[in-house]
């Protein structure tokens, strides 16, 4: 889930009886199980939330793309380099794609840089971890992704036609990531001592900042009541939660590793994992900027924003004098 | 077979280090789509490397992989030429690099489609399919920072004028080259001057740049013997894994 904490627009659930007329035919819509497009009426609200949502969506892969990046160099075979790179790549353009999307909603993709870049849009918390040792590649790669697409793969039937199209197109390519990554922790844990070591040791970092990637508790969720009733947000924190724990408990204990919580264990009478929330207050520092390397990641791609607008700037000067001198020949 | 090794090596050798060094844009590029179209070049130039330098350890027969050559080798035991080991700088020298290498890739590439080595033939024939998309991105971008602001201009002719003097290791034969030329498993490089030329006369036409009039050439690259301080660098990052955990298999 690369959208956390998104705020609502709104000032709670509206009850049917309160809405405007075109604005109960719009839920009405949403109830039948319409998509929306970008030049159907929408309330306000319901754009201006997406756009938020999307929008942090997109910048969680651009900013997603550096703690990766930080190996790319270092990949340990050809082969490896090559997937990572692919996998890196991907992320680029699923940035693409939703930045497209938010466009329809009517912001530019520039404008929505900016608000980035001056911290008035938010990116998932966890890209704000290091990555440390090459077990980290493929504890971000199972986890991260994993984690990902447990929000993205409901995502695909949300109301905004756009959205839901982009994230069909994402979550076929987050799966392979996710194998990919697994392949890694695979290799880590047949090898020698040192690379068992890193694989639990990046298990051990990254379990966590995992699970905080769904958000914060439902019972401290307060915006989620609107995105749901509008489709936007399919499932509550929790229980996407609850779904990543269970699905990944069996695939660590494969692994041979150890999930970092002694009170992990399957409860029979629910038929879930229990397991140890998050620190929400670490949560709550993180996405106010005091993460390890939020300061690091925001001053990276403000330094790439930064050192590449010449080469922007040439570009559009160098279309307008093309266009000029095709119409001066004509 | 000793001259077909390092004539694969030569070819392997330079996709890697410039696979490598593109490579470390991912993620940083002036735009979104840059940033894809450089992790792309980066990507089909590792898939080269691979190629190339597999066949190379099939050549050696002492039991090496691609991966051991790529991994476990020395500076002075690379091939590549010098042009591509140096730092990207920005993003204006890495394309200009990328468009020299290029403009000579596409016209060496083709004449390899004729070599007596089977296998040669068939790499080079997947590997000129890509080349030739580099050169027409390449060239076009070359062209549009050459003739966008004051600026990209002086920003692409300090480019071009830095790295001028490696563009002649290119053409430098050698003995390898006269071996490979004498059993036709490749022409002789320095034949490929006269469309290099032509290529990079037209585009630096295009981009409003002057071509410097040195003809002085580095050399040292392609035989291994005298790289620059550069790639031992560029080495001790990319093998760092291979050569702290000796034997681990990733």
């Amino acid at each position: 889930m690369y959208a956390q904490m998104v705020k609502s627009t709104g000032k709670g659930l509206v009850a049917r009886k309160d809405m405007l007329p075109e604005d109960r035919a719009f839920q009405d819509r949403i109830d039948a199980g319409e998509k929306i497009e970008p030049k159907d009426y929408m309330p306000d609200g319901y754009r201006r939330n997406l756009i938020r949502q999307i929008g942090q969506h997109a910048h969680s892969e651009i900013v997603g793309q550096l703690p990766e990046g930080n190996w790319i160099t270092r990949a340990p075979t050809l082969e490896r380099k090559a997937n990572l790179l692919a996998k890196v790549q991907d992320e680029a353009g699923h940035g693409l794609y939703l930045y497209c999307a938010a466009e329809t909603l009517g912001v530019s993709r520039d404008e929505m840089t900016e608000m980035l870049l001056d911290g008035r849009m938010k990116y998932s918390s966890i890209f704000n971890y290091p990555t440390l040792t090459w077990a980290d590649m493929g504890a971000v790669g199972w986890l991260v992704d994993g984690a990902a697409i447990m929000n993205q793969v409901p995502l695909q039937r949300t109301s905004y036609g756009p959205y839901a199209r982009a994230m069909v197109r994402i979550c076929k390519e987050e799966s392979f990531h996710q194998r990919q990554g697994f392949h890694i922790m695979m290799a880590m844990v047949n090898g020698t001592a040192d690379q068992k070591r890193m694989a639990q040791d990046a298990l051990n970092r990254f379990w966590y900042p995992a699970l905080m990637m769904f958000g914060p508790s439902d019972k401290d969720s307060v915006h989620s009541a609107q995105s749901m009733a509008w489709r936007i947000k399919m499932n509550t924190n929790d229980e996407l939660r609850q779904k990543f724990v269970d699905e990944t408990a069996p695939q660590v204990e494969y692994l041979g590793l150890t999930i970092p919580d002694d009170d992990l264990q399957w409860n029979e009478d629910t038929g879930h994992y229990d397991f140890t929330e998050p620190d929400w207050a670490e949560f709550f520092e993180v996405i106010s900027g005091n993460g390890p390397c939020n300061v690091d990641r925001l001053n990276a791609r403000k330094k790439a924003w930064d050192d590449g607008a010449w080469v922007r700037e040439a570009m559009v000067v160098h279309a307008e004098k093309k266009a000029a001198r095709k119409q001066a020949a004509e | 077979m000793q001259h077909l090794f390092e004539f694969l090596l030569r070819q392997g050798d330079n996709a890697l280090v410039l696979g490598h060094r593109t490579s470390e844009w991912c993620g940083i590029a002036p735009a979104l789509e840059e940033d894809i179209a450089l992790t792309n070049t980066a990507l089909d130039l590792i898939g080269q490397t691979q190629l190339w330098l597999g066949y190379a350890a099939e050549v050696e027969g002492a039991g090496r992989s691609a991966n051991d050559l790529a991994y476990l080798r020395d500076a002075y035991d690379f091939r590549n030429l010098l042009m591509l080991e140096v730092p990207n700088e920005d993003f204006g020298r890495t394309l200009m690099r990328q468009f020299l290498f290029d403009a000579f890739q596409v016209p060496w590439l083709t004449a390899l489609q004729n070599s007596a080595d089977q296998r040669v033939v068939e790499i080079a024939t997947k590997s000129l399919k890509e080349a030739t998309y580099h050169l027409d991105r390449s060239a076009e971008t070359v062209v549009a920072l050459g003739d966008g602001t004051a600026d990209s201009n002086a920003r692409m002719q300090a480019a071009l004028d830095y790295l001028w003097p490696y563009a002649g290791e290119l053409f430098a034969d050698d003995e390898t080259d006269r071996a490979m030329a004498d059993v036709s498993i490749a022409p002789l490089p320095s034949g490929m001057r006269p469309a290099w030329a032509a290529a990079v006369e037209d585009t630096a036409k295009a981009a409003c740049l002057k071509l410097p009039e040195s003809d002085f050439a580095h050399s040292g690259g392609r035989t291994g013997a005298r790289h620059t301080e550069h790639l031992g660098h560029m080495l001790a990052v990319m093998q760092v894994l291979q050569r702290s955990y000796p034997g681990a298999v990733w």
